[in-house]
């Protein structure tokens, strides 16, 4: 099958990959665009270890086709921060051992992101509920869930006055 | 996990979408949000020479409230099910549905028509759209019709609708009682295990005027409990009158063994279900 353009804006950058239909995303921002923060985990759709923001919406990279994504804004871990300057979500997991392997934790910083934006005050419930389709094998996911409460009230205090 | 090979379309209107597939045939496919078919489609157990990609027809993406009917377009996921508050209104059972399909991410993606064309029994929405009376459009090579959801379920992944049609639309008239979707599963994301949607109208003397029972993966099909609802409206809601009702449901559900559990222990977990989901529709009538 013939190979086709696809264009995309990842984390602010417009690219380009070519890429046959049945290509999932996650296999294009890995192999092709050499973005290896989302993981494959199960590439079944359960796991969430490979989840990304596409237009506005957390989604599992691996159930949608690179074809699907095209012209669509994608962020992943890489565009939220980076090892110099972390973002809150990353300050507070390394703060609260909010990982111990790692593998989950790209997939599980971008959902906990979009979820934030959704929703910027949420319950301890809401996040468990929100964070619903991610799985960690390590944590327990107690201090996941402290992390993310504790991102979103950092994010929630009045910016200090300089 | 990687699909076979096939060639990708983007229509960008109905008349288009089904000019395509009536052209291709057996060899093609309609994808919605595509959280069946994809998994589907990676097991090789579906092998679509040609998929015809709905995202771009702009006219399947809404929701409208008129005149006490409610109109979904095929391609509204169940995240934007929920955030309706126009729909909420209209109808609070199908928010309560959507939160306890699949998770997040699946939501985001997943669609009311995917969900109700795709046939498999394991899906929550057919249940709810019975139970809500709702009809299903289809437009074809031969212009539109409309099927209603109580009919529309053959089998398992067999349904009135023909290999060339595409589901366009939903609609089914708002609905204000007392209602409940009550879902038994293994953990979140998973298919039921027994599930039971229930509608109740309370009326001024406090009987029980109008009533509606479905039941999800129960069965090969939706199950719509056409004499439960009977029941509940006939004899009132004392636990007598409930026990008979569920009794009733009971014998309509044909549930198998697989990896939820044995059929004997889904009968269980159905009554039960079934029993709380008339609870709480009562009470909130």
């Amino acid at each position: 099958m013939s190979k086709q353009t696809i264009n995309l804006n990842v984390n602010g950058q417009s690219v380009t990959a070519e890429a046959e239909p049945r290509e999932l995303l996650i296999h294009v921002l890995r192999e092709q665009l050499e973005i290896t923060g989302p993981h494959i985990g199960c590439e079944t759709t359960h796991c969430g270890a490979c989840t990304v923001d596409m237009d506005g919406m957390s989604v599992k990279s691996c159930t949608v086709f690179a074809v699907q994504a095209q012209g669509k804004e994608i962020t992943t871990i890489e565009g939220l921060g980076d090892p110099d300057k972390l973002h809150v979500l990353q300050e507070k997991f390394k703060e609260h051992h909010g990982l111990q392997c790692g593998f989950c934790t790209p997939g599980m910083i971008t959902r906990a992101h979009r979820l934030l934006e959704e929703n910027p005050n949420p319950t301890e419930e809401d996040v468990r509920f929100g964070i619903a389709g991610n799985l960690c094998r390590c944590t327990g996911y107690q201090n996941i869930v402290k992390s993310v409460m504790a991102a979103a009230e950092e994010l929630n205090k009045p910016e200090s006055v300089t | 996990m990687i699909t076979g090979n096939f060639e990708y379309h983007q229509p960008g209107s109905i008349p288009e979408a089904v000019a395509l597939l009536s052209k291709l045939g057996d060899d093609a496919r309609v994808i919605a949000g595509g959280h069946s078919l994809i998994p589907t489609m990676k097991l090789r157990l579906a092998m679509p020479e040609h998929l015809i990609d709905l995202q771009a027809v702009k006219e399947l993406r809404k929701i409208s409230v008129s005149g006490g009917e409610v109109c979904i377009g095929a391609m509204t996921t169940q995240a934007e099910l929920i955030a309706s508050e126009e729909l909420h209104k209209a109808a609070p059972i199908v928010r309560e549905t959507s939160l306890q399909i699949a998770d997040p991410q699946v939501r985001y993606m997943g669609t009311l028509g995917g969900n109700v064309a795709n046939g498999d029994p394991g899906n929550d929405m057919p249940a709810l759209m019975q139970c809500l009376d709702a009809s299903f459009t289809l437009s074809g090579p031969d212009g539109e019709r409309t099927v209603n959801a109580r009919e529309f379920y053959e089998a398992a992944y067999f349904t009135a609708r023909d290999d060339l049609e595409i589901l366009t639309e939903i609609r089914f008239p708002a609905y204000s009682g007392g209602y409940a979707y009550e879902k038994q599963k293994r953990k979140i994301g998973d298919y039921a295990t027994a599930a039971a949607a229930v509608l109740l109208t309370k009326g001024a003397d406090g009987s029980c005027e109008q009533a509606s029972i479905a039941l999800t993966n129960l069965s090969d099909t939706p199950l719509f409990c056409e004499e439960a609802s009977r029941q509940l409206v006939s004899d009132g809601l004392d636990s007598a009158s409930v026990n008979s009702a569920v009794a009733s449901a009971m014998g309509q559900i044909d549930p198998v063994d697989d990896n939820r559990g044995p059929a004997e222990f889904k009968r269980h977990a159905a009554a039960i279900i079934l029993r709380r989901a008339i609870q709480q529709a009562w009470a909130r009538a």
